[in-house]
């Protein structure tokens, strides 16, 4: 399989100080990746820099022939003003906006799309409502009902499912897995263990530093996640210049 | 009875006919423009820009007296020239917008007073901070009906990404790079819109035919196009309900046109299904499910 996303070197971060600091590999097209790791580890920052938000301090990102515009991207606290007067069905038709653009009308077929997107994420009923009145778990759904839309090749998820009731993640996942089985490249940052071990079977651990990269039993062992633990959060002010800054 | 009340102001008197093209056309565009300054918490802003169009036109009247053109070229510069500024201020200084508009908004009302009265005398004065709706001459009208039909076009052209860019911005960017641009445009819109406005109703009550329609149709619906109908129908409502109403009781008609649409905003507030004062009084016993 061709790698849909290889880092070379990588280094991201914020005000010269790496939160990302020298990674190296590649993601193949169709993975199903975790990225687990502490707080701080990173991880919202490696997803930030494959969607293009963020521009590496050191090497390089190869998105191999993913423009921008291809890859639906999860962030973790989105900005959604849910005092909008808007409802959930044409909050879950932006998806579309990649093929209707400014002015392309939205026929009968995007229609049927839209409700069946807004059917998979079971929220049938609700496409009238107005979205300040939905739950967490609800906005949640909808959301997912937008992913299902932009119809992507490689969906970037950022803690997609924190404070989520069983009920829901499990609904959730069911998408995961059916992008998965429909040969799409799919990277979740999680930090539930046992639902990662579950359901993907990739994993990249990371402490600023990536500490394993692998099999999902291989990289959650016990003695990498130790190693992860003790790597340390807070910036060093005082820190030199990274000699390996190739 | 009904014909006397309603119809003859306007069947016997030009100048109430133009005036009633006015505020109709005003409100075609200024009204939508004003739902989005709202949702977009900047209904302040459009009142500071709305001020800072007065140097600009002042600065057109004294090189030109009363001249539709100096004063409409001078109003769109000074207003988007302070939209701009205020930005950058809040951006680059340690001043919060709302402080940043304010001083922009003060400064630029005393300019413009202050540029007028070097030149012109009490009544001119009172034309630019009231307006002048009942002497609305054609060429006026037709810089009014040329903005709004510029504006509503380009507002159907930027309508997704305005809404997006308002409902979820990190959205837009992820998709597309317009937001800025999107951003540019309306804020050029606000200022066309509020110079249009100026013509009719005054530096003052100008940002009145923006933010009234707006406000009050917020309590109706939670459907952001139905709510940028509702207020083009508020709007039109107010102009001729106050045109009507200063007729017949020989009061100031810009005022009056602005107390009709505070009216109906009041009466929003009070019955308004959407988190009106009734609504929250009274709300009716809960449902089952």
């Amino acid at each position: 399989m061709a790698p849909a996303l290889a880092f070379q070197n990588l280094t991201l971060g914020y005000d010269r100080h790496p939160a990302v600091h020298h990674l190296n590999g590649e993601i193949t097209e169709g993975a199903l990746l975790a990225i687990v790791g502490p707080n701080g580890a990173g991880k919202s920052t490696l997803l930030k820099g494959i969607v293009g938000l963020l521009h590496p301090l050191g090497g390089k990102i190869a998105r191999n022939g993913f423009a921008a515009k291809d890859i639906a991207y999860l962030p973790q606290i989105a900005e959604i003003d849910r005092s909008f007067p808007i409802s959930v069905y044409d909050l879950v038709a932006m998806g579309l906006w990649k093929r209707a653009g400014l002015l392309g009308g939205i026929g009968t077929a995007d229609r049927g799309k839209i409700s069946a997107a807004i059917e998979a994420v079971g929220l049938r009923g609700f496409e009238g409502r107005a979205i300040g009145t939905l739950s967490g778990g609800q906005m949640q759904r909808a959301l997912f009902a937008r992913l299902l839309l932009q119809d992507a090749q490689l969906i970037l998820l950022d803690e997609p499912f924190a404070s989520l009731d069983a009920k829901t993640i499990s609904d959730l996942l069911e998408l995961v897995e059916r992008w998965h089985g429909e040969k799409r490249t799919v990277v979740a940052v999680l930090h539930d263990f046992d639902l990662v071990r579950r359901h993907f079977p990739e994993a990249l651990l990371l402490a600023r530093e990536p500490v394993a990269w692998g099999k999902t039993s291989d990289t959650l062992s016990a003695e990498n996640l130790l190693k992860a633990r003790r790597m340390s959060e807070a910036f060093d002010d005082a820190a030199g210049i990274c000699d390996d800054a190739a | 009875m009904f014909y006397d009340a309603l119809i003859a102001p306007f069947a016997e008197f030009d100048f109430m006919r133009r005036a009633l093209a006015g505020v109709i056309i005003l409100s075609l565009s200024a009204a939508p423009i004003g739902i989005f300054l709202m949702l977009r918490r900047m209904s302040l802003a459009g009142d500071v820009m709305a001020h800072a169009i007065l140097p600009g036109a002042a600065l057109g009247f004294l090189v030109a007296g009363l001249d539709l053109f100096a004063m409409t070229a001078g109003g769109i510069v000074a207003g988007i020239a302070v939209a701009v500024l205020a930005g950058l201020v809040a951006r680059f200084t340690e001043l919060k917008e709302d402080a940043a508009l304010a001083a922009f908004y003060l400064v630029s009302l005393a300019l413009g007073v202050t540029l007028i009265s070097l030149k012109g005398s009490n009544v001119d004065l009172f034309r630019v901070l009231f307006g002048s709706v009942l002497a609305l001459d054609n060429p006026t009208l037709i810089v009014i009906a040329s903005f709004t039909t510029f504006s509503l076009f380009a507002l159907a052209l930027i309508w997704r990404p305005l809404v997006l860019e308002c409902v979820d911005p990190g959205f837009l960017r992820s998709v597309s790079g317009a937001g800025t641009a999107v951003h540019l445009l309306f804020l050029t819109l606000v200022v066309l819109n509020l110079v249009a406005a100026f013509h009719a109703l005054g530096t003052l009550l100008a940002v009145g035919m923006m933010m009234l329609p707006a406000a009050a149709a917020r309590f109706w619906t939670q459907d952001v196009t139905r709510m940028a109908a509702i207020s083009i129908l508020i709007g039109m409502v107010s102009g001729v309900g106050g045109l009507l109403v200063s007729y017949h009781a020989s009061l100031p008609t810009g005022p009056a046109v602005i107390l009709a649409a505070g009216s109906i905003y009041a009466l929003s507030v009070v019955l308004g299904p959407v988190g009106g004062l009734r609504k929250r009084f009274s709300p009716g016993r809960h449902l089952e499910a």
